[in-house]
């Protein structure tokens, strides 16, 4: 069996380490001291690690990478190997004071449940996208009529775990179809790796990354 | 309190330990006497009653960093460290994880490994003299469960004083009564570890040690249980332990370790030895005759079958309502005696009655062994979550 090549390939998350933090201090922001946080998708706990530490929050992370789970264990943390979707469905509602789902919508069968269940059990929900429609990516589709890879999209297309693309203009009409509540923005530009600058203006156009917080 | 310590052997050798090695440890054997009795599940009172427990580590003046074992099926008091000074002396079953700088840290943990009710290690069971004949209590002794065996092990923790445990940690029927210790005593036991554990037996797990009782049964030796020390069950017992030993491992170890490799000798008869994994697991159950007792098997395995925390409260989510406890739920991916599923289903109870809760499903190809043996992550596991309990316990 090991002498045919693997039918999955691992995916390399430390590709897009730099573009999961990028967000971090907006995140770390939206959190008062001792709250309980669910952070879907949370890797190897980066994050939470960081909330627990600064602001001495009660943390729950899931994950379905099971190298990742036993690194987010191992460093303390409360996290739990599964499916996003499955963990939100019969969690009480209201659980938590914020939900992250932070660079894990394009990887998402349902996003739309996703969040409507991250909605369900969580007063807040913080969530991050890598923006489509950066210039950058505008321009390359457009004049070498290649696909993005870059630090927000680190991917080839024949490796790419993303299996949606979305932009800041698709987001905020779905949020806006759906009636979520978006009550604050933040954009960021990467720039290299482990690089960002925050953009204020035409997010579409200059933002590579994106962040909104919902609320019922 | 009647507290016997058995000597360890002097040898003339100064001994030399790994430095990871909590190095020589002794069995320790606590009587409680008739005025403290166990109450079984099934009515009968139990006294005086023996219990052998060994410790590691230093309870801290806080009294806060203590952490019982659980041990599983087979396996006793003598979790770590050595008894003897001899050059084949064998370690504890969980020298692994247990010592000083391990993952089961012995400079911060106070390690309380007791062997369990029933069990043919020190602790009264079928093979102990019942006090009103003299003679081995054999099948005459009381049907004890899984939450049985917990009482004895609090009783233990009362006499030598730990009034909450920073943590209980158990692999297979080991994890059973972790689980059972977050539900009988949640004001004493901050985290709950149970490790390639279910909340009840499958039907397959029952099936295979349905099949281990009946080979001991069957066995002429047995005589309805009254077989005598120097002339036990051998063969019934050995097989027992034979088919057990299969359900440990997975296809893919057993693969790796034999193959279909024959023995040098070849088969002399024509159903005699020839395949290596052939004589492995006749090894394996001779062993195991040497050093365990059948009427003890029959009994434990009842135990580990009966253990059922859904038909005792209703629904697993009603049977954690009480605990109070951080949970930390490790399975393994080849385990197919306590399948994955099994911890998952524990795992999802805990999370829809708001528990705090970790899990993961470790990679690893030896199947239910997995937790005793190096190549997976449990030991991170184990040593991260028990300093996050230690840190959330203290104000």
């Amino acid at each position: 069996m090991s002498d045919h090549p693997a039918v999955v390939r691992p995916v390399d998350w430390g590709l897009t380490h730099g573009r999961d933090r990028a967000l971090d201090d907006q995140i770390m922001a939206l959190v008062r001291a001792g709250e309980r946080v669910l952070d879907l998708g949370c890797g190897r706990g980066d994050l939470l690690l960081r909330l627990r530490m600064e602001k001495g929050i009660r943390e729950r992370g899931i994950e379905r990478d099971g190298g990742a789970v036993a690194e987010a264990i191992a460093r303390g943390l409360a996290v739990v190997e599964g499916e996003l979707g499955e963990w939100v469905g019969d969690l009480p509602a209201d659980s938590y004071d914020l939900v992250v789902l932070n660079q894990v919508l394009p990887l998402m069968e349902d996003p739309v449940a996703v969040i409507e269940g991250a909605l369900r059990v969580g007063r807040r929900v913080a969530v991050s996208y890598p923006n489509f429609a950066h210039w950058r990516i505008r321009m390359t589709l457009a004049l070498a009529g290649r696909l993005p890879v870059n630090p927000a999209l680190p991917y080839q297309w024949y490796d790419t775990p993303n299996i949606r693309l979305v932009t800041v203009a698709d987001f905020r009409r779905l949020c806006s179809e759906r009636g979520w509540k978006v009550t604050r923005e933040a954009f960021v530009s990467q720039h290299g790796a482990d690089r960002a600058e925050p953009v204020r203006t035409f997010p579409n156009l200059r933002a590579s990354l994106a962040l909104a917080v919902l609320e019922k | 309190m009647d507290n016997n310590v058995i000597p360890p052997p002097q040898e003339a050798l100064a001994p030399s330990y790994p430095p990871d090695s909590v190095g020589l440890v002794a069995t320790r054997l606590l009587t409680l006497g008739p005025e403290r009795p166990l109450r079984l599940e099934c009515g009968v009172e139990l006294a005086p009653i023996t219990v052998a427990y060994e410790t590691y580590g230093e309870l801290n003046t806080a009294r806060d960093n203590a952490v019982l074992i659980c041990h599983a099926l087979s396996g006793s008091a003598h979790a770590a460290g050595y008894h003897g000074t001899g050059a084949h002396e064998k370690p504890g079953w969980w020298e692994l994880m247990i010592g000083p700088g391990k993952a089961i840290d012995t400079t911060r943990w106070f390690v309380i490994s007791s062997n369990f009710l029933g069990s043919c290690y020190g602790t009264t069971g079928p093979t102990s003299a019942d006090p009103a004949t003299g003679r081995p209590w054999g099948v005459r002794f009381p049907v004890f469960t899984i939450r049985d065996m917990v009482e004895l092990q609090r009783l233990l923790l009362d006499e030598i004083g730990i009034a909450r445990l920073l943590a209980v940690v158990g692999g297979s029927m080991g994890g059973m009564q972790a689980l059972q210790w977050g539900i009988s005593h949640p004001g004493r036991v901050a985290g709950v570890i149970p490790i390639a554990a279910a909340a009840g037996m499958s039907a397959q797990g029952i099936a295979f040690n349905e099949v281990g009782r009946r080979a001991i049964i069957g066995d002429p030796l047995w005589c309805g249980g009254d077989y005598t020390e120097g002339d036990p069950p051998a063969h019934g017992l050995s097989l027992a332990r034979m088919i057990g030993h299969i359900t440990y491992l997975s296809e893919e170890a057993m693969h790796r370790k034999f193959g279909r490799r024959r023995l040098a000798e070849g088969a002399g008869a024509a159903f005699g030895r020839e395949f290596e994994v052939e004589d492995y697991l006749r090894a394996q159950g001779d062993k195991f005759v040497r050093r365990f007792d059948a009427n003890t098997y029959l009994y434990l395995t009842r135990a580990m079958d009966s253990f059922d925390l859904v038909a005792d409260h209703g629904s697993l989510q009603n049977a954690f309502a009480a605990c109070t406890a951080s949970f930390l739920v490790v399975s393994f991916r080849s385990d197919w005696l306590f399948p994955p599923l099994l911890s998952q289903a524990i795992v999802q109870a805990l999370k829809r009655s708001g528990h705090d809760v970790a899990y993961a499903n470790l990679e690893s190809d030896q199947g239910h062994d997995s937790f005793l043996l190096p190549g997976n992550r449990l030991g991170d596991l184990l040593s991260g979550f028990l300093s996050r309990l230690h840190t959330r316990s203290r104000p």
